[in-house]
């Protein structure tokens, strides 16, 4: 979940980073007043969970109160990316002698947490690290030991900082460090961290996403913020039939049949297992298909949720057929979901072997499962059938992506 | 809820598993409430005139058999409709 700037400076500031002086303004009148207790010049900031605020002009410098106020004003009436700002973050307009980047993300590929610094703060970083890859560092580090000082600090040796402003950085990146494993973060990064004119250092700006999993175990830091049990903070408001994905997996506690997400293809998707989504996500997409959805099922659901899981997805307006694909299963019963789907396709009065364009779920129950795909005359594959295989096949099944005809009849294990 | 009384000629039908209780066991309103203790699913109701079904729960049987271990033999099939009305344990 994504934090609005002016809650990502209040973890900041939490874990003894300096930040600048600034306030939330909901209103001009809010805004001139803050600008007048700050007394210098100003930067009025849109508080939106969107990027390219500056580009929008939701970002605007003020010299005066009068016009720390106006600029409030029209940054208010905004809209950016679709989103209305929650208010505008007035914030002191420091002179820099210098701008830095310090950021820490999961690295999902390492699966470790990497802080990454560089002198070229105040850009995006990933343009950055294209143009001057030299002038971004980076380190991994444990997510089980204690982040230290030392760390940070050979971090930011390596781009060849020293003397005063090595030691005064040094506690801010190992901060945002031990800040990204104290509160769950998937992303914590302040840009521009600035050098001020008297050789001190303050976050400008800080960008913070937690994991969504999170959110019960930093109910705390959550309550201090203000943010609410209903805040979904997603890049967008979920649509009606995700919605819909949700009371469908409300329905009982077994198991995992939702987490949907909307898109506009016409072949529908229930998938999942252990990552096994996402992959075949990306496997249909690689193989020209357009994806209606994505979902999640799993964790063994009872019939009644799979069935209302595919009826939902089979009757979202403009999909053809839907794939059932799961990577191997082991806690999740194959003939529960065939029962599911195979169920949803009668009681919308479609014939399973017209709907289903493919059902790829081996592992546990599979025979029994086989047995009743077989009864319905829908096309299967077990674990000889590759994700990407089994995907390629559900595109082709329903005339998208290239056809290779020698194979368009085949089903490895398929029924006949 | 929808629950009801089933035996050898009516038995209560899903659309994968049926579920078929002798006469003879039907009435007896302390096997129903160790069948609707046992099923994990809650198929089995025990009701004021013995052992009832839920339909609507039917097709989410898990064939793990318990109901079929706390009957006396023969007293209740399980039948996979899926599978040429094979009987669970047969
Ligand atoms: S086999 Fe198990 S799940 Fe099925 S009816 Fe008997 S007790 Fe219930």
């Amino acid at each position: 979940m994504r934090f609005f700037e002016y809650e990502s400076r209040v973890v900041t500031a939490k874990v003894g980073i300096p930040v600048t002086r600034h306030g939330l303004a909901k209103t001009a009148d809010e805004a001139r007043r803050i600008a007048e207790q700050i007394g210098g010049p100003v930067v009025i900031k849109s508080q939106v969970l969107s990027g390219g605020r500056m580009k929008a002009g939701g970002v605007k410098f003020a010299d005066t109160p009068d016009e720390a106020a106006r600029h409030a004003d029209q940054i208010l009436d905004l809209e950016i990316g679709g989103h209305m700002p929650r208010g505008v973050l007035v914030d002191d307009r420091a002179p820099l002698r210098r701008e830095y980047y310090a950021g820490v993300v999961w690295d999902g590929i390492r699966k470790l947490p990497v802080m990454l610094f560089s002198d070229m703060g105040g850009i995006d970083i990933e343009e950055v690290a294209q143009t001057h890859p030299d002038r971004v560092v980076r380190v991994h580090f444990s997510t089980l030991r204690p982040v230290s000082d030392w760390q940070a600090k050979q971090l930011i040796t390596s781009l060849g900082i020293s003397g005063s402003a090595l030691n005064r950085l040094t506690p801010i990146v190992a901060r945002l460090a031990r800040l990204f494993l104290a509160y769950d973060m998937t992303l914590a990064e302040i840009n521009p961290l600035g050098e001020l004119q008297d050789g001190s250092f303050v976050a400008l700006d800080a960008h913070m996403e937690m994991e969504n999993e999170a959110r019960r175990r930093q109910h705390a830091l959550l309550h201090e913020l203000g943010v609410g049990d209903e805040e979904t903070r997603l890049a967008r408001e979920p649509t009606a039939f995700e919605l819909a994905g949700e009371q469908v997996d409300a329905q009982d506690h077994r198991g995992v049949a939702g987490n949907v997400t909307e898109f506009d293809g016409d072949l529908g998707l229930v998938i999942g297992a252990g990552g096994g989504s996402l992959t075949l996500f990306d496997a249909v997409r690689a193989h020209g298909g357009r994806p209606a959805n994505y979902c999640e099922i799993g964790g063994n659901p009872s019939v009644r949720k799979a069935c209302g899981l595919a009826k939902l997805v089979l009757e979202k307006p403009g999909v053809d057929k839907i794939a059932v694909m799961m990577s191997i299963v082991s806690n999740t019963r194959v003939d529960i979901v065939a029962r599911g789907v195979i169920k949803a396709c009668l009681e919308l009065g479609y014939d399973p072997a017209e709907k289903i364009a493919i059902f790829r779920i081996p592992g546990a129950w599979e025979d029994e499962g086989f047995k009743i795909l077989r009864r319905y005359g829908v096309q299967y594959a077990d674990r000889t059938v590759s994700l990407h295989e089994a995907a390629r096949r559900a595109v082709e099944s329903i005339g998208q992506g290239p056809m290779r005809s020698s194979e368009a009849a085949t089903a490895d294990g398929a029924a006949a | 809820m929808s629950v009801e009384q089933v035996g050898p000629r009516a038995p209560a039908d899903g659309l994968f598993i049926a579920v078929e209780v002798e006469e003879w066991a039907v009435r007896d309103r302390e096997l129903a409430a160790k069948l609707a203790e046992v099923c994990p699913v809650d198929i089995y109701h025990a009701g004021a005139r013995g052992i009832e079904v839920v339909r609507e729960h039917l097709d989410e049987c898990v064939l793990c058999e318990l109901c079929l271990n706390a009957a006396p033999p023969g007293a209740i099939r399980v039948i996979k409709r899926y599978d040429g009305d094979a009987p669970l344990r047969a």
